[in-house]
């Protein structure tokens, strides 16, 4: 039997899927990356072989700002590529606009016939991804999984800096107002939900939006996107896979 | 005449030593030297008035903190990169210039030309800011206005025919650049771009005229004779443009080559951009043909800015791009603007479009080559 491994390793997360060749998803992984992406990569490695995984009978494929950090991977994609062929596969579509909020860089990709046709990254900066929502949470004592559920019975106010650390000071001067939890974290959301309905005003959306990544399974986060975008965004459980299913998926375009 | 090296000159690293040693000698020799930023200043009337014209644009990171004493964070890193140099003495161009040379074009360079002239004396040329309004009157006043300048504050004369002799020179200089470029025209070209602008940049430190003649068609025998074309065969052509790179090409150019492509065309300042519009020699009035040379750059300070729409499209054909990368600074309003209108172009053109904005500092590059590749991908 052969084995197709895609690994993506983010920002903050890992994550891992061992397709066959009938593109069956074997098995999927998921850990934080921690400080060094090397390690994670070994610790990827042992998982998969103590799953039975015989890397012999392996094409490996790496993905997202680690990859080159994995010595064994046969080759590397950037994680555009991935996201775009992983989030087809997943949404069995081969027409569609990826939104993918990762932990450093929230990317906008546009793909035509299975092919990234066009794509938008966020320049060095941190507002409207992952990174943006964790300090908030932080800020404000909650997870971010905490923080988008209490956002949905917020309202009212509106955070004005785009920026991190501004951001940061803002919200401290929310609490300090006396203002609710609920209303700050709705105004974080919304912030992070302008920031990517900003980027998208420079690409054209198809009519299937996937949002992908690790704030996918985020439903109201999800619901205020489709709003203020207009179009209903799509989410799926593998939405966090999204780039690692791509890299396998490439891992099978490797010729022996 | 007796020329002193700056107080700091025993700390510099032994390139940057020699750099001062070669203008003192220059100096020395009798010549005098203008520093220049922009492709827009008229060096046929530097060049009829005695003076070595140098490019000051400042390519690295090094004098930014020093820059940022006197200017803001968030402005272009060549702005503050050159200014820094100039506050710094650490630039032997900058120090030993006689004369600054500027021109109005975007608004950080005109705000910070007021204040270089409080280090070095900064003469001023007015450009017109766009096509609608007879530009070509404007500027040919503003082109005699400084040949008088330089006629009353340096005891030259420049005569009709000393100009006319100039655009003949820079004209035959353009001519063996833009030949030495077009050898990318080949499928596959025969060098890389970083190899191309390493050899653009030599040109602008080689200061007589015969001298750069000789390097430039040397260079072009020597790429005619060896070239390894091989080496980039299959290589996705690329066209970069934007805002000048010297001081970001690892993170752009170097990226898009280790990922599979070939800049074949620089559609920047220093690339083609200046180097296919001729001055007629032959006309009546020298100074009015040298002046509507200049207004055929198609640089976003133009407003519309229509030579650079037209400039795109033929320089894609011509070289067969396949993509095309715009690499603008950080905070260039004009080119940042811009970019909108080139991707509406390039859409077009069914050509893909990829615009990054960038600065000296090296903290974006991982994003910056994972754009680049995903870019190459894409193609
Ligand atoms: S980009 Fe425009 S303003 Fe800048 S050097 Fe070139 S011509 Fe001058
Ligand atoms: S790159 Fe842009 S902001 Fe910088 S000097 Fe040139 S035109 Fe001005």
């Amino acid at each position: 039997m052969n084995y197709y491994i895609g690994i993506d390793i983010g920002s903050t997360c890992a994550k891992t899927v061992v397709m066959d060749e009938n593109k069956t998803i074997l098995h999927r992984l998921l850990q934080p990356t921690g400080w060094s992406s090397v390690d994670t990569a070994q610790a990827i490695h042992e998982k998969l072989e103590a799953l039975g995984v015989d890397f012999a009978q392996a094409k490996v494929v790496a993905t997202g700002y680690g990859r080159i950090s994995v010595p064994y991977a046969d080759k590397c994609v950037t994680e555009i590529t991935c996201h775009g062929r992983g989030t087809c596969f997943v949404y069995g579509s081969e027409n569609l606009t990826v939104i993918d909020i990762g932990g450093q860089d929230t990317k906008l990709i546009s793909v035509e016939n299975g092919m990234v046709k066009d794509f938008i990254m966020n320049d060095k900066c941190s507002a409207g991804t992952g990174r943006f929502l964790e300090v908030m949470a932080n800020t404000l004592g909650l997870r971010p999984e905490e923080l988008c559920q209490l956002a949905a019975s917020g309202g009212g106010i509106s955070i004005s800096s785009m920026c991190t650390v501004f951001a940061e000071s803002e919200v401290i001067s929310l609490i300090g107002r006396g203002e609710a939890k609920e209303n700050i974290a709705y105004a974080v959301v919304d912030s992070i939900v302008k920031k990517v309905a900003s980027q998208a005003g420079r690409l054209t959306l198809g009519k299937t939006v996937c949002l992908t990544g690790g704030l996918c399974e985020f439903d109201y986060l999800c619901e205020s996107l489709s709003k203020k975008l207009g179009v209903s965004v799509n989410t799926n459980p593998d939405g966090r896979y999204a780039g690692a299913i791509g890299a396998a998926l490439s891992a099978m375009n490797i010729r022996k | 005449m007796e020329y002193t090296l700056p107080e700091q000159f025993e700390e510099f690293a032994d390139a940057r030593k020699a750099g001062f040693l070669r203008v003192k000698g220059l100096k020395e020799q009798g010549h005098k030297v203008a520093g220049i930023f922009c492709t827009f200043t008229p060096t046929e009337i530097l060049d009829a008035a005695g003076f070595v014209s140098v490019s000051l644009c400042g390519m690295s990171d090094e004098t930014i903190p020093a820059a940022e004493s006197h200017l803001p964070k968030n402005m272009c890193p060549l702005i503050k990169s050159s200014y820094g140099f100039a506050l710094t003495d650490k630039c032997p161009y900058t120090y030993f210039s006689d004369l600054i040379v500027g021109e109005t074009t975007c608004d950080g360079k005109k705000k910070m030309y007021e204040m270089l002239n409080d280090i070095k004396p900064t003469y001023i040329l007015h450009l017109p800011q766009g096509y609608d309004s007879d530009p070509v009157t404007v500027w040919t006043a503003e082109l005699r206005r400084f040949i008088q300048y330089l006629e009353e504050h340096f005891d030259v004369t420049i005569t009709d025919d000393m100009l006319r002799e100039a655009a003949r020179k820079r004209n035959e200089q353009r001519r063996t650049h833009l030949k030495l470029m077009e050898l990318q025209k080949q499928t596959p070209p025969p060098l890389g771009g970083m190899q191309m602008y390493a050899t653009m940049e030599g040109v602008g430190f080689v200061f007589t005229h015969e001298e750069r003649i000789a390097k430039l068609n040397a260079l072009r025998e020597s790429v005619e004779a060896n070239a390894d074309t091989s080496a980039f065969a299959g290589a996705k052509r690329i066209m970069v443009t934007g805002c000048p790179i010297g001081g970001v090409l690892g993170k752009t150019v170097k990226a898009i080559e280790q990922s599979g492509g070939v800049v074949v065309c620089f559609e920047n300042c220093s690339g083609i951009k200046a180097a296919y519009q001729m001055v007629d020699t032959e006309a009546e009035d020298i100074v009015k043909a040298i002046a509507e040379r200049y207004l055929q750059i198609g640089c976003s300070v133009m407003t519309p800015n229509k030579e650079r729409m037209k400039m795109i499209p033929k320089f894609v054909e011509e070289f067969k791009v396949d993509g095309i990368v715009e690499v603008d600074l950080q905070a260039c309003t004009p080119y940042c603007v811009e970019t909108f209108k080139v991707k509406q172009l390039a859409d077009q053109l069914n050509i893909p479009y990829l615009a990054v904005e960038t600065d000296y500092s090296q903290s974006d590059s991982g994003q910056l080559a994972t754009r680049m590749e995903a870019f190459l991908e894409m193609l």
